[in-house]
């Protein structure tokens, strides 16, 4: 509320004065929330299709990453019990909200919210985070909103069908392997994109050629004298072999997908969703701070027009705010509540910042954004930041040095040789940019996820497969997991797999794994 | 913008996936469920369970960085204190330098709690047991509702239809409206022709007659046979079955000889009873009677706990039965289900006693006599108990005196086959 007193507009009833709403209610709300987030703020949205669920189905939705159906598998199962046991204890509420990234974008409001509450997150979801999704340039690059439910309803129907052909457990068994490599499911150049339905067509085209192709007779060709050329120099080719391979891959889904000598076609097509998922996921890893700050901000910004012209109570405003600060609350380092930074803390604080440097710039942001301070268009200064950026870049960019005072960051460097940390930088003239650096690279995932290439398959040799670890400032990949997952991608090369990891600096190898399939 | 009231979709959507996770970590579970059986009261075996299990084949694992090693630089919020260059010791448990932050990924993941519901409980507890399909489901079908007459309704399907009642409406209506009946109009159509034939100038007459036949024939025509009015339909109520009560004691030697696993399988036993008994009667008691050379009645707890020393004489329990009944439990009123467990040892010279008191008191008065040894499955063949080769007798001439061997959970069920199945049966025939 910044305005101590509001001005109501003459004949302005407030919307709702009670806790209880009605669905004649939440479209009315829902009405005002757009004119204001579409038409006063010029937000650019899916349209919104909003959808009223229980408690129980909120569960439900938890256990399916929160998507409106998805594909059966028992670790969707252990998250539901877990989320389920943590519920019923009481030690963790439920979301009010789940949006989904799709076109018509997808709002859950849980039915036990009062009307304040459907009222903030329907500004926060199907306004915020719905105009982040439409903008985002990940989103637009990595996702198709307007496939995505089909897809999903595709790959549902295809486990199903493979388990119904092929037994649940063989089919268990592919997910398994395939979930464990979800992370290195990820391609981070974008390629282009074809829709949902054409991807079907062309799996079952693929299924049916083979069928209607399939010769006796070609299995009676000896494999190596088509193989045995004449025994020129090997690493030429080796070296062709990789090129044709398109070696080294980073994404090892897609290389397993369509390189492993021994996957049966259905399993192919199993690992292709795994991987679409993991790519349809992989913007929204992205960019937590950027989107959930959006969202936050835009609810605020609703929120409070909506209470500057009398169309919400006092009362509802009340439990607004209380609500919304504790949304945007952030624990010290020391507090025991202190869970890593909490992103809508953080998106939510850059967004008041930019939308103060824009209308009430010091010489600092201006010294320090000349190209925005003090220009006085917050929406258009935000809604570039929003389509342009991700979160690392965003913090780079756009994190001033009167909020890294106000969260009093410091950074430290930790080197495991030593029993202590060191601080290295804090909030003053100094340490500003070496701290806006480092929280960037916090939020950069190509950082944090170790970087692990397919460097040589030997298809023509031994068929064992390679990867490689680049180590980057010395260190290595947890060796236990590491073991454990190397096994799921002998399970699906059917070879042996060896993993090295070498120093990323100097390209001395640091250690090597090896497994072979178990029989 | 749409609003959609999902609320009505189906629920437990994840239901599938909860199933595939069950049997994923099975092994786990069973075991957990087995801890869980120890603990129990025998009258709560029907109960979900909090089960906390930790699984390997649960594990979900991915490539990860590893903790605690190399060089991080990391940013925390809320400094008072430090400035650049201060160096601070790193929390304990060599949690290296990412301390509270982040909790690594994994690390906690792998165990964890989570409730069975009864229907899941059960199904292991009677996986061990080896029951058949038919008889799970019986037990596990809670008291189930019976639908018994209660009066009539105006509305229902139409297998339910009460004709008699029916007809009876109608018939009153018909009377009360005057509705002519077929035999009226013949009449009048005959005496018209007659008329006619006789002298068709006799206007008047004829035409009143014609008018009287036209407002018969409407009122045959409004005033309906049957209408939806009449109809009456035979309506049931869903009443919980009348159940009786039953007591039933559970009488088990403590002497040393009673191991640990020994007293397990008699629990064991002990719990199917009861579930059985609970599905059949509406109210159960349980009595614990413990005994060595002596006998005393305890609570659950000491009865599988304490062990005692000393021999084994077993009529000293069947006295003390005896004597709770008569001063508890009439046999008159209650239906006396008794189940023994022992290792077969009692002194020779008792056994006679035993047997006197089972013919002469406790069988007449109880619904079922059960005796299990427990043991494992290690005496010479041929080799019987003392207390085995006493009760055979009684057994070969008793329907209701069941005995079994039992060296492991899957032996028990047998027991109570005969028993129940007979039941069961007639209870359905009856219906």
């Amino acid at each position: 509320m910044n305005a101590p007193f509001r001005k109501i507009e003459p004949g302005v009833e407030p919307l709702f004065k009670g806790a209880e709403w009605d669905f004649d209610l939440v479209k009315k709300t829902y009405d005002a929330i757009e004119k204001i987030g579409v038409g006063e703020m010029g937000l650019d949205i899916y349209p919104n299709q909003i959808e009223v669920i229980t408690a129980e189905q909120m569960l439900d939705a938890y256990a399916s990453i929160g998507m409106p159906s998805m594909y059966r598998h028992w670790s969707f199962g252990k998250h539901f019990a877990r989320e389920e046991t943590m519920y019923r204890k009481g030690a963790r509420a439920l979301a009010y909200e789940l949006v989904i990234n799709s076109n018509p974008c997808i709002n859950y409001i849980m039915e036990e919210n009062t009307m304040t509450m459907q009222t903030l997150v329907m500004a926060h979801a199907a306004m915020g985070h719905n105009h982040f999704f439409k903008n985002n340039y990940l989103f637009k690059q990595w996702t198709d909103a307007t496939s995505i439910l089909d897809y999903l309803a595709f790959a549902k129907e295809y486990v199903a069908e493979c388990e119904e052909k092929y037994g649940v457990e063989a089919v268990e068994a592919v997910l398994d392997s395939a979930h464990a490599l979800m992370n290195q499911g990820i391609s981070r150049h974008p390629a282009k994109r074809p829709t949902a339905s054409a991807l079907r067509d062309k799996a079952n085209k693929r299924r049916e050629h083979e069928e209607a192709t399939y010769n006796e007779l070609w299995r009676t060709v000896p494999r190596s004298a088509l193989a045995k050329t004449a025994g020129d120099a090997d690493s030429k080719a080796a070296a062709q072999e990789s090129l044709a391979l398109g070696l080294p891959q980073e994404n090892l889904l897609y290389f397993l997908e369509k390189h492993a000598p021994k996957l049966e076609d259905w399993k192919r097509e199993l690992l292709r969703i795994v991987r679409m998922l993991a790519q349809y996921f992989y913007p929204q890893r992205q960019t937590k701070v950027m989107n959930e700050g959006c969202a936050t901000w835009v609810h605020y910004e609703i929120l409070n027009r909506m209470y500057d012209r009398g169309q919400l109570t006092e009362g509802s405003m009340l439990e607004f705010m209380h609500s919304h600060s504790s949304v945007v609350f952030q624990p010290k380092f020391e507090d025991k509540f202190y869970n890593g930074m909490n992103p809508y803390a953080l998106g939510f604080a850059m967004m008041q910042d930019i939308k103060r440097m824009c209308e009430e710039p010091t010489a600092e942001d201006r010294d320090w954004f000349p190209d925005f301070a003090g220009n006085g268009d917050t929406l258009g200064t935000l809604k570039d930041a929003w389509a342009n950026f991700r979160d690392d870049s965003f913090i780079l960019q756009y994190l001033s040095p009167k909020l890294m005072r106000d969260f009093r960051f410091f950074s430290l460097h930790d080197n495991s040789a030593f029993p202590v940390v060191e601080v290295k930088s804090i909030h003053d003239e100094k340490g500003y940019r070496n701290i806006r650096r480092m929280l960037s690279a916090q939020y950069d995932t190509s950082a944090r996820d170790p970087d692990i290439q397919v460097v040589n398959a030997d298809l023509s040799g031994g068929r064992r497969l390679t990867l490689q670890h680049r180590v980057r400032n010395n260190i290595p990949l947890d060796p236990e997991a590491c073991d454990r997952t190397l096994q799921h991608v002998a399970h699906l090369w059917g070879y042996r797999v060896k993993l090295i990891e070498v120093y990323a600096e100097t390209g001395k190898t640091f250690k090597e794994h090896e497994t072979l399939p178990l029989p | 913008m749409d609003i959609v009231d999902r609320r009505l979709n189906p629920k437990a959507k994840s239901l599938g996936n909860r199933q595939r996770f069950l049997r994923r970590a099975k092994g786990e579970i069973r075991d957990a469920v087995r801890d869980a059986i120890k603990k129990r009261k025998i009258a709560e075996v029907g109960g979900g369970e909090n089960v906390r299990i930790r699984s390997k084949s649960l594990r979900e694992p991915q490539f990860g960085l590893g903790h605690g090693t190399g060089q991080r630089d990391f940013v925390l919020p809320g400094n008072r204190k430090y400035s650049v260059g201060d160096v601070i010791r790193k929390p304990d448990g060599g949690g290296g330098g990412s301390g509270s932050k982040g909790s690594p990924d994994g690390s906690g993941e792998d165990d964890f709690v989570f409730n069975l519901s009864r229907d899941e409980f059960l199904d292991i507890f009677f996986e061990d047991l080896k029951l058949p399909n038919l008889v799970k489901a019986k037990l596990k079908d809670m008291r189930s509702p019976q639908p018994v007459r209660a009066g009539h309704t105006s509305d229902g399907s139409p297998a339910r239809l009460n004709q008699m009642r029916t007809m009876r409406n109608s018939m009153a209506r018909r009377i009360a409206l005057h509705r002519p009946r077929i035999k009226e109009l013949e009449e009048l159509e005959a005496e018209i022709a007659r008329l006619e034939a006789l002298d068709p100038r006799d206007d008047e007459k004829i035409l009143g007659l014609k008018t009287r036949l036209a407002r018969l024939a409407y009122l045959r025509k409004v005033v309906a046979y049957i209408d939806p009015l009449d109809l009456r339909y035979n309506r049931f109520e869903k009443r919980p079955r009348p159940k009786t009560q039953a007591v039933m004691f559970c009488l088990m030697d403590v002497s040393a000889s009673m191991t640990e696993p020994l007293k397990d399988l008699a629990k064991r036993f002990f719990m199917l009873l009861h579930l059985f008994l609970t599905r059949h009667y509406a109210e159960v008691d349980v009595v614990f009677i413990r005994h060595t050379t002596e006998a005393q009645e305890v609570d659950e707890e000491t009865f599988f706990k304490a062990t005692e020393t000393g021999g084994t004489v077993i009529s000293t329990a069947l006295v003390e039965m005896m004597k709770i009944v008569s001063a508890r439990y009439s046999p008159a009123d209650w239906n006396i289900y008794a189940a023994q467990a022992s290792d077969g040892h009692n002194f020779d010279d008792d056994m006679e006693h035993c047997l006197e008191l089972l013919d002469g008191d406790i069988l007449p008065a109880s619904q079922y006599f059960a005796y299990i040894e427990v043991g494992q499955d290690d005496t010479p063949h041929g080799m019987t108990s003392v207390a085995w080769s006493g009760y055979e007798e009684v057994a070969e001439r008793c329907d209701h005196f069941a005995m079994r061997r039992v060296a492991s959970p899957g032996d028990i069920y047998p027991v109570f086959r005969e028993l129940f199945a007979v039941s069961e049966m007639r209870g359905e025939g009856t219906r």
